[in-house]
Formats: C-alpha cells, structure tokens, sequence
C-alpha cells in the first residue's frame, strides 16, 4: 500500500494562537488516484492544504513525497516539489494576462533581469492547451469566472505537476461548468497526476472520487474507498453523529392551503422578458431553479425593489402593495438574502447585535434619536436563541464566526422584522453540511409558522430536498413549473437547459422571451 | 466584452489589451493636442519655444516625483509626504553645503537622507502594518517640521554655489536644458523597467491581488518596503535639482505638491485601488495638467480660478476612466 504511496502526512498538528487547527493528522494519496477530502468547515481541510502547498509550516509531523522526506518551505518549494493547489476563493491578479498568472511563481524566481514576454506566452499556453483553449495573452479582468477557475488550475498545474489539490472548485461554477471541470479531473488523473478533491457536495464526491478521507475539529477521522461507503456513512462521520435526515419533511398536501401569501403579477424589468407572474402560497417552500445567469436573483430583486421595474403588481395576503424601493418591500413584510453574503450581505467587522439591527434600525431607535442599545441586544439575544447560532455572545464580531453561523446571522437579520416572505438567495453557498442541516430545518419551520419561503439555489439536491414546488427560470422567464413529486435532477436540467419547455399552466407561464 | 475578445483573432489578445491600455494615452494625447491648437490661435506667445521651454522645465523635476508616486500607486501604496520630502532633500543638502561639504556629496546624504524617510515610512507599513495613506500624512508633518527645525524657520540662501553644480539646474545643451535631460533620461529608464523588469513585475502583481502573489511566493512587503523607498529616493533626488535650480533652500517649498503629483498619475491611469498604471500616461498627466496652466497664465485668468479649473480636470478624467471602466466589466 505505502509502495504506491505519493504523498504520505504523518502526525501533522498546528495550531494558530490558541487555536488548534491540526492535531496529529495522517493522510495519504496514492498515485493517480482522486481522493476527497471531507469535513466541516473549521475541521482543517484548508490547513492541511496550504501546510502541503507551503503556504503555512506545520508545528509537528512529517511529510513523505515519494518515499522522501521533505520540507515544504514556501509556495515555491511546493510548486518545484511538482505540488499545486488551487485555492477555494479566485486569488488571481486581474490586471495581468492568463500568462502572468499561471507562470508567476516562475516568473518570481527568475534569474534574468528582464522579462521574456514571448516566452512567457509560449510556456504558459502549454499549460493552459491541457485544460482549455484560453489565449494566455488575455488579461484575467476579461475572463468569465469558470475560465478564472481553470487559470487558477492552471496555476496549479506546472509541467512536472505530480499532486494536484483542489479546494471546492465547484463552489462558483454552474452545472455545465461543474461538469466541464470533471472531465477534465478526470483526464488529469489519467494523465497520472495525484489529485485532492475538497468539496462539501456528497454527489461530486461519489461520482468523481476512489476514495475519500474525513476530518472532524482538526483531526483525522476514517479514509474509506468510495465503493464501500454512502454518502450518509461519511456526512455521520463529518458530524461525528447521526444526520437522520438530510432534508427536513416537507409540507402534506393536505395541509397546503392554497392561500397566497405572495402573488407576484405581470412583472417585468428592463432587460428583462416581459410578463412574470407567479404565487407563492402559506406555509409553502418555493424554490426558484435554473442556471447561473439565468436572471433568477434578477427577478427577486425586482420584486423587492433592489432593481427599478418597468411594470407588474405584487399582492401581499391578497393585498396591493406599492414596492419601489428595498425598503418599501421590508415595511411590507418582504425581505431578501443576497447571494453574496460577504460582498452584500453582512457587515463582517461588525458584531452579530448590530447586524441583526441593520434591517429596521427605527424600530430600536428611541424618541431623542438615539440607539436604544438595551434592545438591540435583547432582540440579537432572542433571535440567536431561537435559530440556535453557536458563537462567543452577540458582541462576537461577525467575522471570526464559521459560514454557517454567519449565514444563520443573516437571516436573523430578516427575521427582526416579523416578514410574511422571506426569499433567500443561495442561502447554503459555502456552509458546512451540519449547519446546512439546521437552516433547512429554520426554513421549514418558518413555512410552517405560515411565512411565505422562496429558495434560489444552484444546488439541485437542495431544491429537490427542501422545496415543495420548484418554478425553473430561463432566460429570465418561468420555463416550468414541478410539484413535489415531479422534482428531479433530470427534469430541472431539462428545462432550465432548454430541452423542454412545459407550458402546463398559463396562469404562470404567461411570455415565454 | 468577453465576446468581442473572443471575436478577434487568437494570439492578437495581448495586442488587444495594449490598444486598451494606450486608450488612455491617445485620448490624452488627443485632448493636449486640442488644447494647443485652441491656444496657438488664442494667444500668439503659445506656440513659441520659450513658451514650451518654460512648460517643460516646470513638470521636468516634478515629473522625476510622479515616476516614483506612479510606481508607488501601481503597488497600492501613496505617499503623500512627497512635497516635504523634496524639501527635506533640499534643506539638508544646503545646509550641510553651509556648513562646508561640498555640494555634491551634500547633495548625496540629502538624497540618502531622503531614502531614509522612505524606509521609515516602509517599516511602519510593512513591519507594524499601518496603511500607506496615514503613515505618509504622518511623515509629511513631522518631515516639513525637521525642515523648519534645520533651517530655523528662514531660506537658506545657497548663492555661494560652485557654478558646476548650479549647472545642473540652470545650464543647458545649446537650447535644451540639462533638467529636461535628466528628466527624459528618468522617465525613459523607468518606463523601460516598468513595462520589462522582472522586478517591476512583481509591484503590477503586489498591487493587484496582493494574497494572488503571496501564494506564487513573491515577497509582496518587501516589494511595497523599496516601492515605498524608491519614491522618496527620487522625491530627494528631485529636491537636489531644485536646490541646483533655484540657488535657495526654502523651508516652505513643495508644500501642497503631493496633491498635483498624484493628479497627474492619476489622470495618467494609474488606480488608487493599484495593479494599473504606467510612466508614459503619468507625464501625460502631467503635461497635461502643465499646458492647462500655462494657457490660463497666458489667458489671464486669475489664480484663483486656475486651482479650482485643475481640480474640475482630475474630477472628470477621473469620471471617464471610471465611466470606461464599468462599460468594460
């Protein structure tokens, strides 16, 4: 087993500050195998990671690379060492070309005064003709981001590369992408590269990997070959308990009531197709499919009056309200989650009390003007309990929390102000499988206290598992609407891709662009 | 965008992107030309070499500062203590000539002097972590103090200069100046290292994705640490010409530079946000900025009014290039 052995952890520990991120890890890669590496967020995944690619010195352990001892002093050791990782975020340099960024590392250690731009460009298309026909001579700034991430690969990848570690590659990428991006994993391993594969999506791992090793809180749980376990076996072990569901029970039809909470007619925006309408029902989770770019954010953003639209009506409980800003939509009772939680969604320096205020700050606001901080604290306090995030206190800065957390913090947020709809946008983008757990459960639980819940998410078992009705967008336009017992993978493809259009019901399916 | 990329043929890409970046260059280019053929027929003293002699020489030792600042940008970084640096340069190498040196190795020690500041200003950003806006507000304060502290509060008159060194200010090639020598011979090094230097590379890399070039193991504080050094380096350098050029050392002089210097690369291209910019565009910037000033001096306009013009300029270049900016993404 060892003789096959590429690259072989032993008994690695590190900690930062008090915090210890590694006690006492082993892991070992095989030659030409994938191997994921799983657990949740916290359990040190990305340590191990950067420890391999030289970005961070373990505190203890040894690190075998065929058979030898080595130490792996910096990036450029690693990269010389025929090591690449390819980080979870895009950390490329946008001003400069594709070229620049994939040789950079080379182009840091040269020894020649003056930089060979012909050269330059001539190696870093070798690289880049094994994933894509990308010109290398493009600037990063003009690259969609699924061509980012196969630069960052790219990156990754020089001639000699032996190990190859990525890092939830698939986070930012759409379906097609995702798909583009395996096959060509796949081919890099018969090409005979060793490859990691980080990612939190049980489906990738089990179609793309051999075998597959857990983390839990910093230390080495099991390695098992993927042939001989379920997904359920390793998300049990990711938690260190039991998951007895995964998706939390969805709504009876006896108990769906037909009352609309949200009735959204005729809508449209500019640039937008003409005609939206759709209802969303009490105590009903709607989710929202398609693919990336498919104006699925748009048309909720219009909704809610974060973009300017050109006409429609949206009735809340049955009643008109006029919605021309964002704020209008709050006082309504209509709130929205961005995608974005860290760009647009919380303010990171700031403690988790002052991000739950932000939304409705009047409401804490005594008559002199000032911040009635008492109840700041005491509404933060409440709704933390309620939706259970595990963190310092509500002073804690909303930064140092897990994804999780943060994303739990958010959509406290949304709940401060009492809403009848709540539509959420991604709202598991990056959060570990326990804490995605427990937002599907929230959600439930919000549905069944009658709000109106809408899902957008790219992530096809989530809106499979959670929704109890899917509306599929292309093109900006309602293609199709499933119930809870037409929802698969297959048939949200087939019309968020366009192979099918189903028109069952005129009433939501108006104008199709 | 991505398309019309795509739509031109491969291997011209690199091409593309230099069209796109010398837009800027043409676009100011276009409009200084504009400029001098509107004052050529406003004014008959425009078109004259006196006239563009003067031009020249009053941006050639400002613009050896801009080199620096635009380098300093491109990191991320900006200095805004560049005005007392100059000073600074100049009043310790006066005053050291003063106390009997001579003046070219005072002239050294006020440039080594200078370079001091700037590896000052390079610890407490890259050692303690400060940011480069407060720590260069910081050392202008404290570097036009110790000018006022070493001259007392009063010119340092420098008359006594041998006429080899005032030379170097005031003396000419036939009808070309020596500052506009030095200055094109400055501008022309370092725009040559900017666009093929290995090292020069680096600060593109630093400044724009600071974590992308730690991971390709680029020493990205030590880049910002002699970026940050070479600035004051050339501040100090410039401040020596003045000394030569003007004969005095004035404790009040280069006070409120910065703010034109930074116009300059600025309109030239150069971000704030760093990652972008070049030499060339930066003395356009500048030149620009220099023949909006001469046609207004020639026009009459009061001085008053000539600040607030400049200020409307950096304002709209500004506006366009964030205008063009959004388009293209």
């Amino acid at each position: 087993m060892t003789a096959a052995a590429i690259l072989e952890i032993r008994d690695i520990s590190k900690s930062f500050g008090a915090i210890k991120a590694l006690t006492e890890v082993d892991f070992t890669l095989q030659r030409g195998e994938i191997h994921a590496l799983c657990g949740e967020n916290g359990a040190g995944k990305s340590t191990l990671m950067n420890i391999i690619a030289g970005i961070v010195q373990p505190d203890d352990g040894t690190i075998r690379l065929e058979g030898r001892d080595v130490t792996i002093a910096s990036p450029s050791v690693a990269q010389r060492l025929g090591i690449g990782l390819v980080h979870q975020e895009i950390a490329l340099c946008q001003d400069a070309t594709v070229a620049e960024n994939i040789l950079m590392a080379a182009i840091n250690n040269r020894r020649a005064p003056l930089m060979s731009f012909r050269r330059l460009y001539a190696d870093a298309q070798k690289i880049m003709d094994l994933l894509a026909p990308i010109p290398v001579e493009t600037p990063v700034a003009d690259l969609s981001i699924s061509n980012q991430q196969l630069v960052e690969i790219a990156k990754a990848l020089t001639l000699e590369c032996r190990v190859l570690m990525l890092d939830e590659p698939t986070a930012a990428l759409t379906e097609t992408e995702a798909q583009r991006l395996f096959a060509i994993v796949r081919d890099l391993k018969a090409r005979g590269i060793s490859i990691v594969y980080i990612s939190h999506r049980m489906a990738e791992i089990f179609s793309l990997c051999d075998r597959v090793t857990v983390f839990r809180d910093g230390r080495y749980v099991a390695t098992d070959f993927i042939a001989s376990v379920t997904p359920k076996e390793v998300v049990r072990k990711m938690v260190g308990r039991e998951i007895t569901q995964l998706y939390p029970q969805k709504l009876s039809p006896e108990r769906r009531t037909g009352r609309p909470v949200l009735s959204v007619g005729n809508l449209s925006y500019r640039e937008g197709p003409d005609g939206i309408s759709f209802t969303l029902g009490a105590g009903e989770i709607l989710g929202i499919g398609g693919l990336i770019g498919a104006g699925r954010s748009e048309m909720v953003q219009t909704v809610c009056g974060l973009r300017p639209k050109v006409s429609g009506s949206v009735e809340l409980n049955g009643k008109p309200v006029s919605i021309r800003t964002y704020s209008d939509a709050v006082r309504a009772g209509l709130v929205y989650l961005s995608e974005d939680r860290k760009a647009s969604g919380l303010f990171l320096d700031l403690s988790v009390a002052s991000n739950i205020s932000a939304l409705d700050l009047r409401k804490l606001t005594t008559p002199l003007g000032l911040l009635d901080r008492r109840a700041e604290a005491k509404q933060a306090s409440d709704l933390v309990e309620r939706h259970g995030v595990r963190m310092g206190g509500i002073e804690t800065q909303v930064s140092t929390l897990s994804g999780g957390n943060q994303q739990k913090v958010a959509i406290a947020r949304l709940l401060s102000v009492g809403p009848k709809v709540v539509i959420l946008d991604e709202p598991t983008r990056g959060v570990d499988v326990g804490a995605k757990v427990e937002i599907h459960r929230l959600l439930r639980d919000l549905a069944e206290q009658g709000v109106g819940v809408i899902v957008i998410s790219s992530e096809l078992p989530e809106l499979i598992g959670l929704s109890d009705r899917v509306l599929v967008i292309r093109e900006g336009a309602i293609v199709g609407e499933l119930g809870a017992d037409e929802l698969t993978e297959e048939a949200i493809m087939l019309l968020a891709s366009g192979v099918r259009q189903q028109r069952s019901n005129a009433r939501h399916v108006q104008n199709v662009a | 965008m991505d398309a019309e990329i795509k739509a031109s043929a491969p291997g011209l890409g690199w091409r593309n992107w230099l069209r796109l970046g010398s837009m800027r260059e043409a676009g100011l280019i276009a409009i200084m030309l504009a400029l001098c053929i509107a004052m050529t027929f406003a004014s008959p003293h425009f078109l004259t070499w006196g006239n563009f002699r003067a031009m020249l020489m009053s941006f050639s030792i400002e613009g050896i500062v801009v080199v620096g600042m635009t380098i300093l940008l491109i990191v991320g970084g900006i200095d805004l203590s560049v005005g007392s640096v100059v000073c600074f340069s100049m009043v310790v190498s006066g005053a050291l000539f003063l106390m009997g040196l001579d003046p070219w190795t005072a002239s050294l020690i006020g440039i080594g002097a200078s370079a001091l500041v700037g590896a000052t200003m390079g610890f407490f950003v890259t050692v303690i972590g400060l940011n480069h806006f407060i720590t260069s507000l910081a050392a202008m304060v404290i570097v036009r103090g110790l000018c006022l502290v070493i001259t007392k509060g009063t010119p340092l008159s420098l008359f006594t200069l041998p006429p080899g060194f005032k030379a170097i200010g005031q003396g000419s090639f036939g009808n070309v100046p020596y500052v506009i020598v030095i200055f094109v011979v400055v501008v022309a090094i370092f725009d040559f290292l900017l666009r093929r230097a290995t090292a020069f590379r680096k600060v593109f890399y630093t400044g724009s994705n600071e974590k992308a070039a730690q991971f390709s193991g680029i020493k990205t504080k030590q880049v910002k640490f002699w970026v940050t050094v070479l600035c004051s380096t050339l501040a100090g350098f410039a401040g020596v010409i003045y000394m030569s050029r003007f004969g005095a050392a004035t404790p009040t002089f280069g006070a409120g530079m910065e703010l034109n210097i930074i116009a300059a690369a600025v309109i030239g291209g150069a971000s704030l946000n760093g990652g972008s910019g070049t030499i060339f565009g930066a003395i356009l910037g500048m030149a620009l900025l220099s023949v909006v000033t001469s046609s207004l001096i020639l026009l009459d306009v009061s001085v008053y009014w000539q600040d607030m013009i400049k200020g409307c300029i950096l304002l709209a270049a500004v506006s366009i290039d964030h205008f063009l900016h959004r388009r293209k993404s």
